[in-house]
């Protein structure tokens, strides 16, 4: 079926959504956040992702509303490009081609034909703000090559820029200095502040910079947590400023309110600060808000704020500084210990996520879906701190136990370390502690597996450790007077020649077991637990070792440390040796990330592919996925882009009157499943109406953006028209059950006549309906006129 | 006169000066007018409930603002009723409220009335509706002084946890007219309360209980960054405050209300340089003298012999005579002090203590000759010009013949005793003197000023020197002239005619004019490494100027006898010690 497309690596989610500031729509409705490549739309009433935007080739780096139309966005891109996209649709409407890499898009609202971007020219440090100019163009893609110099040296995040009092002046702050650029005026103010060494005044470095909505008030924010508000900066002799001080550490952004009575600020404290008319001493707090305050962003309606936290979470905030909606994307810890796994129960992925915690993240839908606290300590943010890390994490019987490994190591020789084994609770739907470890083995533990065997009854737990040991657990029965309970024991330590064991692996129907210990890999049976047989290969210390699943049950696979794959089929004990150079592999894809690949993971498909092609066959019952050294995660796809783009074509039809909420979703499928049915039912007496695509005036209607439209009254007639079965359309075969159906009507046919009319009026009062009348098929109509034909004369005596 | 209201918690004057008004206990407020000879009651304005802390007059004169406890009354002057009564919040501390205390009010000239207050407030009113238009808390304490600069763009405010904030009226928009008042600036100078606060054309100045005059210039204001747009911390005044009887060695210590003589202990040991001796005999503390009343003692002086105190009080003239007893000492009060010397700037001692010079503060200076316990007032220098101008600073010439007396501002006149008429006048300089100093045999006159020149001129030639000519010319030292502190006392070594003594607050320095002047190229001050170094490198490198910066704050230094010199140190730890604690503020990771 796609034979003819080649694979490609898809960037599948798991980008930073505070990688900039969001953007709320003008009616603060949906939030607009950058994702790697994407631009997502979220509601902010339910969290939902309604629509990802797609159309960028690298890193999406600006968002800001168009302010000549609010319903349209403007992004800006390292591909070099501008495009503007109809959010409410999710279409594309324009893609303005600049040239240079982008850093950073500015919009504003008396210039409506330019916009600002941040380039960096000739040298990759220095960077410069330039206004560009937007040609009109009927076409979809424009050259705009036409920039206008604005501003130099610059820093390249844009929360070091920010335009003030209607764009009158542009604030640009840099290491030490502000610089202040009046377009009226084509003049540079610059005030620098005192860098000398001292101890006072060390950390003066500007941070962010925000302006005051209605006066001449320029607020920045500094490394020391001063936050400074400058006045009467067009002079620049007269120029003074106010301190603000509460924050102990870097102030990461700031924030006015859109009337500018209150100014909010933000920084590693996890706060946010609301300063009421600007005073030091009236100020507000939202505090705990999970982690460093990276970005804040005020809607223009004035009523939502909201946060990037960097773990990768937005959190919507009331005017009254209360949370109100939280958009968790996936967290990004500094180290991945526990590599990617997958949870059998849900299909998410699992991974290090918080500090001590352990993410399940929807690959599907791309949110986390909920966080296990793993190590259950406070956590304490501070560099010198050794914390406990969550090392390992396995999930056996089909996700019903959740084994993890966290350790700390303060010194060399003082190592904790702790196992504990969670059970899934299907009430609470959860995991939930039952056993727990404190020092299963003597040292670092390398390796955690259970035996998955379906036949086995009995849950068996391995863990490798480098002590040279490796221990089998199994539930026993721990039942006391009180209670029944079960607990995990130790049932046998293994060990070969005070090796360390590297790895251990159990065989797909669970009756062998292989450890290997540093170069050797031994065999044991799962039921007695006795020695089998050895393999001892020279090839270096392993790393991995897995058994072959269906048809390749017989071999064994162990990757070592020096790049080399070993197979050894346990039937012969003879061993093939690969390297991954030399032999015949599958499939090769080269240059598929620009980072270091550190883990993958093949995620079982729900419905398999059918991919007749052999080098693809590997995708056809599981997809890769793979996390790189930036932790974005990355897959590969076979499936054309415009394909990719169908799903969330298909999602855009939501209609925008109703709230895009999970019942929704789910009852809209409902509906629609309904609607089948009856479909199918009613197949053959139903009336074959044209395709609406195949009608000019509905096309036109469609495709022209709702808010040019002329008024829904004045479009209705013509609508209804078309929506009119004309005679050449018919075949002969329908014709009378058409005419079925008439004298059906004809018995009533008063009724029939207040169905157009009270039609009509639905259509005025779902102003931008179009789309719903679109929708409300044939079997819908139907549905109305047979629930018009009810008899609701019982009405008429309430 | 009495206003008979109790005690006075605030005066002020009218914007014209005619008219002076006060804030009485009982809550009225007075109004009195001013004439050449006389202060006459004019009329009481409406009786308020309590105390009146504060008064301002609108420039115009039209109207007053008056701040009491929880409320500011807006008078009429012409109809003397009260137009508005603003009420000001309390603040809650802890279940009840405590009376909010308006510590100061300004009416400025578009009728916005500022206050502060005891709950940390700056308020902005209208005084024309009596409404509140702006709220600024600033402070946890009281906020205890307000002062407006001249063309009302900004105000600066002293709150009692020491720190000091400036309010500008700066333009919301840069396009439109509309002003605002805006806090800008805390400055953070003090460790208590700011109890006053001025407003300067280029500075802000505050001072309060923790003994600190505090000048912070406005860098907007100030046209060259140069050491004047430093800022500046004064804490002990321009003055010399100790007094010595060589002969006796004896000091005289001047304390705000009271005097203190104490004798200097001595040693019979010696020992090499940088050894602190063992003393044979202690410091004795003579005698303390207490002034009656509330007054200030403005200046004190012992003469040489140590057998005369004088000093003199806003009202009063003292002049004791002390007659020694091997170790008891007795103390005797000239009686019939002439009611003309009374508020004397500075009171001088020949050199033989037998002529008493008294420098008035209506600029006429008064030679009284003293005898064996009597004393007869010899003449009276009237002051030469029509503008009346205090001297402030004496020097006598040791053999007795010369009389150099300086003002804030003129230059220094010197008088021939002999004949006892003016003898010449030394070209005016810009800078007031802070310090004046005869030298004996030659009678050179030695002139500091607060720009840190240092001239000498030689009384018999009428002119300046050689070695000031000379010095000028080549102009001092930058860091010289970057001195912080005055000098305040000039003396001269009997035995060595090329040595000048002078020192200010932080160093003692000995000008040698027989030696090469410095350059801004050279040290000027001696490294100690030098003392170490070989006599040749130390030779090549002398120069005119010999410093030493050991003493930290030093207030008094004067050579007894050609071997002994005394220093006076006031350490400011001891003041701070003595001053009541700061109020507690919360420091964070503290």
């Amino acid at each position: 079926m796609v034979e003819e497309e080649s694979l490609r690596v898809v960037r599948c989610g798991g980008s930073e959504l505070n990688f900039r500031r969001a953007v709320f729509s003008a009616d603060s409705k949906y939030i607009f956040c950058v994702s790697g490549d994407f631009v997502k739309v979220y509601s902010t009433a339910t969290e939902e992702c309604v629509h990802i935007l797609h159309g960028h080739s690298d890193l999406v780096t600006g968002l800001q509303l168009n302010p000549s139309n609010h319903l349209q966005l403007y992004s800006c891109s390292f591909d070099g490009t501008i495009k503007l996209w109809d959010y409410i649709d999710g279409i594309l409407i324009k893609t303005f081609t600049v040239g240079h890499k982008l850093h950073a898009l500015f919009t504003l609202a008396h210039t409506k034909d330019s916009v600002f971007v941040t380039i960096n020219k000739e040298k990759p440090d220095i960077f410069q703000l330039v206004s560009v100019k937007l040609p009109k163009s009927s076409s979809q893609e424009i050259e705009a090559k036409e920039t206008a110099f604005v501003l130099d040296y610059i820093n390249q995040s844009p929360k070091c820029i920010a335009f003030g009092n209607e764009g009158e002046y542009v604030a640009a702050v840099r290491d030490f200095y502000l610089s202040v650029y009046f377009f009226k005026k084509k003049t540079t103010s610059r005030f620098t502040l005192s860098s000398s060494r001292n101890r006072k005044h060390a950390k003066n470095n500007f941070t962010c910079v925000a302006c005051h909505p209605k006066e001449d008030c320029i607020a920045s924010g500094h490394k020391d947590g001063k936050i400074r508000l400058w006045r009467n900066f067009d002079d620049d002799k007269k120029y003074t400023y106010t301190c603000l001080h509460w924050h102990h550490d870097m102030v990461m952004d700031l924030a006015f309110s859109v009337t500018g009575t209150s100014l909010l600020s933000g920084g590693r404290e996890s706060v946010l600060v609301e300063w009421r008319d600007a005073t030091e001493k009236n100020k507000e707090f939202l505090p705990r808000l999970g982690a460093t305050i990276e970005h804040i962003s005020v809607s223009p309606a004035g009523d939502l704020f909201c946060t990037s936290h960097s773990d990768n979470k937005i959190i919507v905030i009331h005017r009254n500084l209360e949370a109100s909606a939280v958009i968790q994307g996936l967290v990004k810890d500094k180290n991945i210990f526990t590599g990617l796994i997958i949870d059998p129960r849900t299909r998410a992925l699992v991974l290090n996520g918080k500090p001590g915690h352990l993410q399940f993240y929807s690959l599907q839908s791309d949110k986390q879906l909920y966080n296990l606290d793993i190590v259950q300590q406070e956590y304490i943010s501070d560099n010198d701190l050794i914390q406990i890390e969550l090392r390992k994490a396995a999930f056996g019987c089909q996700g019903h136990w959740l084994a993890t490994v966290e350790q700390r190591q303060e010194k060399e020789t003082e190592l904790e370390l702790q196992m504990k084994l969670w059970a899934y609770n299907k009430k609470t739907q959860g995991f939930v502690l039952n056993t727990k470890v404190s020092m299963p083995h003597e040292d670092h533990i390398t390796a955690l597996c259970f035996c998955n065997a379906e036949k086995f009854e009995n849950p068996t737990l391995v863990t490798a450790s480098k002590d040279g040991h490796f221990k089998v657990w199994i539930l026993t029965d721990d039942s006391d007077i009180y209670k029944k309970a079960v607990g995990w024991t130790c049932d046998f330590v293994g060990s070969y020649h005070k090796y360390q064991a590297t790895n251990c692996c159990f065989s797909e129907d669970g009756s062998l077991l292989a450890v290997s210990f540093e170069e050797i890999v031994t065999i044991w049976d799962s039921e007695t637990w006795e020695l089998k047989c050895t393999f001892c290969q020279r090839a270096g210390k392993i790393r991995y070792l897995c058994f072959g699943r269906w048809t390749c049950s017989k071999y064994l696979l162990g990757a070592t440390e020096n790049d080399i794959l070993c197979c050894w089929n346990l039937l012969s004990c003879a061993l093939f040796v690969f390297k991954p150079s030399e032999p015949r592999p599958l499939y090769i894809q080269k240059k598929i990330s620009r980072e270091e690949v550190h883990w993958g993971v093949f995620v079982p498909r729900d419905v398999p592919e059918s991919f007749t092609s052999e080098a693809y066959q590997w995708l056809n019952r599981s997809q890769f996925y793979f996390l790189t050294k930036s932790q974005s995660l990355l897959t590969f796809s076979a499936k054309s882009p415009e394909e990719k783009l169908t799903p969330t074509s298909k999602q855009l039809l939501a209609e925008e009157s109703l709230p895009t909420t999970p019942f929704y979703f789910i009852l809209g499928r409902h509906r629609q499943q309904q609607d089948e049915k009856l479909n199918d039912a009613l197949g053959n007496e139903l009336v074959q109406l044209p395709l609406t695509e195949n009608i000019p005036a509905i096309s036109e209607l469609l495709h022209t953006p709702a808010h040019v439209l002329p008024s829904a009254s004045f479009l209705c007639s013509m609508f209804i028209n078309s929506l009119l079965l004309s005679k050449e359309t018919k075949s002969a075969e329908e014709i009378p059950d058409d005419v079925d159906m008439e004298e059906e009507k004809g018995s009533d046919d008063t009724d029939e006549e207040n169905d157009f009319t009270e039609k009509a009026q639905d259509t005025n009062d779902i102003d931008l309906g179009e789309d719903i009348i679109h929708q409300l098929s044939k079997s819908e109509e139907k549905e109305l006129r047979k629930l018009r034909k009810v008899d609701y004369s019982w009405v008429t005596t309430l | 006169m009495d206003a008979f209201g109790g005690p006075i918690w605030s005066m002020t004057a009218s914007p014209s000066g005619s008219q002076l008004l006060i804030g009485c206990e009982d809550g009225s407020v007075k109004l009195f007018q001013i004439t050449s000879d006389k202060i006459q009651f004019e009329r009481n304005f409406d009786r308020q409930k309590s105390r009146i802390l504060s008064l301002s007059w609108h420039p115009s004169g039209t109207h007053i603002a008056a701040g009491s406890i929880d409320y500011i009354s807006v008078f009429d002057v012409k109809s003397g009723s009260a137009t508005h009564k603003m009420i000001v919040d309390r603040r809650y501390m802890g279940v009840s409220k405590r009376k909010c205390i308006i510590w100061g009010v300004t009416f400025l000239s578009d009728g916005t009335v500022i206050s502060v207050d005891s709950a940390g407030k700056v308020q902005f009113w209208d005084s024309a509706t009596g409404t509140l238009v702006k709220s600024h808390l600033i402070a946890n304490a009281d906020v205890q002084s307000i002062a407006v600069s001249d063309q009302e763009d900004s105000f600066v405010v002293g709150t009692a946890e020491g720190t000091v904030f400036h309010f500008q009226l700066v333009s919301v928009t840069s396009n439109s007219n509309e002003k605002q008042w805006v806090r800008t600036k805390p400055f953070q100078h003090h460790t208590h309360d700011v109890r006053a606060v001025a407003h300067s054309p280029t500075a802000l100045i505050s001072g309060g209980t923790d003994t600190h005059l505090v000048i912070r210039p406005l860098m907007e204001k100030v046209e060259v960054k140069n050491y004047d747009a430093a800022l500046r911390k004064i804490t002990f005044p321009h003055r010399r405050l100790i007094s010595c009887s060589k002969k006796r060695h004896l000091l005289l210590f001047q304390f705000a209300h009271h005097l203190e003589l104490w004798r200097l202990g001595s040693t019979v040991a010696t020992g090499k340089n940088g050894d602190i001796l063992p003393l044979s005999k202690n410091a004795d503390h003579l005698l303390q003298l207490k002034t009656k009343g509330p007054e200030n003692i403005i200046c004190s002086s012992i003469s040489p012999c140590g057998s005369w105190i004088a000093c003199s009080t806003a009202s009063r003239f003292f002049l004791y005579r002390l007659s020694y007893e091997r170790d008891s000492i007795s103390l005797q009060r000239v009686p019939k002090m002439p009611a003309f010397l009374r508020s004397a700037l500075q009171i001088l001692f020949s050199e033989d203590s037998t002529k008493l010079f008294v420098a008035s503060n209506q600029g006429s200076l008064h030679i009284i000759q003293l005898s064996e316990g009597c004393f007869k007032h010899l003449h009276t220098f009237q002051p030469q010009s029509e503008t009346v101008e205090a001297m402030c600073l004496l020097a006598v010439s040791p053999d007795g013949n010369w009389l150099a007396a300086s003002g804030t501002s003129a230059g220094v006149r010197i008088y021939g005793l002999k004949e006892l008429k003016p003898h010449c006048t030394v070209p005016a300089y810009n800078f007031p003197v802070t310090a004046l100093g005869i030298a004996p045999n030659t009678n050179n006159l030695v002139i500091a000023h607060s720009d840190q020149q240092v001239f000498e001129y030689s009384i018999p030639d009428k002119q300046y020197t050689e070695w000031s000519r000379a010095i000028q010319k080549q102009g001092f030292h930058h860091l010289w002239l970057q001195r912080d502190t005055p000098i305040t006392h000039i003396s001269f070594h009997p035995k060595r005619p090329m040595h000048i003594l002078l020192h200010d607050a932080y160093m003692f320095c000995i000008i040698d004019k027989s030696l090469p002047l410095p350059n801004d190229k050279t040290l000027l001050y001696n490294p100690l490494s030098l003392t170490n170094e070989s006599d040749v490198i130390r030779r090549r490198t002398a120069h005119a100027f010999k410093i030493s910066k050991k003493y930290k704050p030093l207030l008094f230094m004067e050579l007894l006898d050609e071997r002994t010199l005394v220093a006076v140190e006031r350490p400011l730890d001891d003041i701070i010690a003595q001053l009541p604690p700061p109020i507690k503020k919360k420091k964070f990771g503290t």
